[in-house]
């Protein structure tokens, strides 16, 4: 036997995982792929357009900044990609071309790249984007579109959201009459997507698809989704007074099931361990159903997601665990480097 | 020969390298909520200024019979003398920028650009001296405050001046007059001064330095090398 392999002394990591920030972007890419297919059928070829915009230009900006910046080009961990259809899916469709390429600019530049890149950013890019461009454009980011309204051969028909109908029963103390209210679409319809609302959000079956995919890849953990959607759950049941069709409506209406599974599980404004990404999921849910409850909009899955992206830190700093064999901290007095 | 140089150098450095709003960070609270539109920053500028090249002339004439201990109050009492009759005036003369500047006309008392000039410059400098500082920095704060309503007036209305600039088919983005928007070009604005300044070999603003601290000159404090432990430092970043 000869020593013909040689003995190589290294520093760690001696063990390296395949997981790459490239692998994991692709992952979920490809879970987005169902619920773009529905927004295709169900919204018409204008979905391509707005999202060809958005990957676009999120794609265009992050090259040019990191050139501005002179950092290393990041496009091919394909990050970008991955907020440009996130975003997309974000926008109505009826949405102008220019304004969609407004947003891609926020969420790279101003969102990412100011922050440093990849990892460094404090708050979803893609969420943030639609924020800026719901409080840049009230108007063009609240028309949207009845499901089907290309193939009819109409022109942009305006429909209110389910979820701006739901809360209008609400409001008014009547929840009990919101079923077969008219222009409300019945549960199988809002499970299948043909409703009106924003292009990746309506289509609930084919979100869950890819949170599937995602957690049987490993890619996102249970915790943020279950507890978002479940915290969001309990509270429509009791403001609802146990009517579970209410329930129903609210977990699929407005962009919970794409808040929860796709851009509240974003690596890097989620908490690391488990302990807190229950907080940071119940914290989601919380502010998600008093918004939509209480507040003067619709919606509130994007400012519920930004809200706790930035508690992130304290929520980090709450749920670091001990390590084994330190002293108990105790009561009035400062641990040590802190 | 000398004495001419430096009093240039007193007017110049209140444009860029001392600009009170985006290298000392002074006057941030005005300078957000007035930038929405030129007009109101024109005139918001405009006022401070007076009162701060008023209240420089009069507090260093009278800095040595100022007593030390009673210097803050004696101060203010000048500043607030002068901003009474810039209100007034400003009443009198454009009804309508008194009525946009609302209650940030009468806050230029406590404005900290004033009364850190005041305390930093004109009360331990001669007259003239205190003149050409206010006038500089008059100058500072009004471009400042220029250059961020061009910006959030021209992206957040469409217009400038009042004046339509944007196609009217270009929705402008509400953003930039909200509050938001104010923060961002605020921000931008100050990285475009560290910038400037960086190229001309000058220190980059530093939110907590004793240097750049209005008490430092008079303070007990010196703090080296870690001026964030300051607890006197926050005068200088409200």
């Amino acid at each position: 036997m000869t020593l013909d392999k040689k003995l190589t002394v290294s520093a760690s990591p001696h063990i390296r995982s395949s997981v790459t920030s490239t692998g994991i972007m692709l992952d979920v890419i490809l879970a987005l792929i169902p619920a773009f297919f529905a927004a295709v059928i169900f919204f018409g070829p204008r979905v391509l357009a707005v999202t060809a915009v958005t990957v676009g230009t999120c794609l265009l900006s992050e090259y040019f900044a990191r050139k501005a910046m002179k950092r290393p080009g990041t496009l091919g961990d394909l990050s970008a990609v991955v907020t440009g259809v996130i975003l997309a899916f974000n926008l109505p469709v009826s949405i102008p071309l220019w304004m969609a390429g407004i947003g891609s600019v926020v969420a790279i530049v101003v969102v990412k790249q100011f922050f440093g890149g990849i990892g460094m950013n404090f708050v979803n890019p893609a969420l943030m984007a639609r924020i800026v461009l719901t409080v840049s454009f009230p108007s063009a980011m609240s028309t949207w579109t009845s499901a089907f309204a290309w193939r009819d051969g109409v022109e942009a028909v305006t429909s209110a959201s389910p979820l701006a109908q739901l809360n209008s029963f609400f409001a008014s103390g009547s929840i009990e009459n919101f079923a077969g209210a008219q222009g409300l679409p019945t549960l199988t319809q809002m499970f299948f997507g043909q409703r009106s609302g924003s292009l990746g959000e309506v289509c609930a079956v084919a979100l869950l698809l890819g949170g599937l995919f995602l957690i049987i890849r490993g890619v996102i953990s249970v915790a943020i989704p279950f507890t978002y959607i479940g915290t969001v759950a309990v509270i429509m049941l009791i403001a609802g007074k146990g009517d579970f069709t209410f329930v129903a409506y609210h977990l699929m209406g407005g962009g919970l099931l794409l808040g929860a599974i796709f851009m509240a599980t974003d690596y890097t404004t989620s908490p690391v361990n488990v302990k807190g990404k229950i907080i940071f999921g119940i914290g989601c849910g919380f502010l998600t159903a008093v918004i939509r409850l209480f507040g003067s909009m619709p919606e509130g899955v994007s400012f519920s997601i930004i809200i706790m992206n930035v508690l992130v830190p304290h929520i980090e700093r709450l749920t670091t665990p001990k390590p084994f064999g330190t002293p108990k901290k105790v009561r009035g007095e400062k641990a040590v480097g802190q | 020969m000398a004495e001419t140089k430096t009093l240039r150098q007193e007017l110049t450095k209140g444009f860029l390298k001392e600009n009170p709003v985006l290298r000392l960070v002074l006057g941030t609270c005005p300078a957000l909520a007035v930038s929405t539109s030129v007009e109101n920053a024109i005139g918001m500028g405009v006022s401070a200024s007076i009162v701060l090249i008023g209240s420089n002339i009069v507090i260093s004439a009278l800095r040595k019979v100022i007593p030390a201990k009673v210097r803050i109050p004696a101060y203010v009492v000048v500043i607030a003398s002068f901003v009474t009759i810039v209100q007034m005036l400003v009443r009198a003369f454009a009804p309508a920028i008194d009525e946009q500047l609302g209650i940030f006309l009468p806050l230029i008392v406590v404005n900290c650009i004033i009364l850190g000039r005041a305390e930093a410059f004109a009360g331990k400098n001669a007259v003239i001296a205190s003149a050409v500082d206010g006038v500089g920095m008059g100058i500072g704060f009004t471009a400042a405050l220029l250059a961020m309503s061009i910006i959030r007036e021209l992206a957040g209305a469409g217009t400038l001046a009042g004046f339509q600039i944007l196609p009217a088919s270009v929705t402008p983005m509400a953003i930039f007059i909200l509050p938001p928007g104010g923060f961002f070009v605020f921000g931008l604005l100050m990285a475009v001064a560290n910038r400037l300044s960086e190229k001309k070999g000058l220190p980059k603003a530093e939110l907590h330095g004793c240097e750049f601290c209005p008490m430092a000159d008079s303070c007990s404090i010196k703090i080296e090398g870690n001026p964030e432990k300051c607890e006197k430092s926050e005068v200088s970043v409200q």
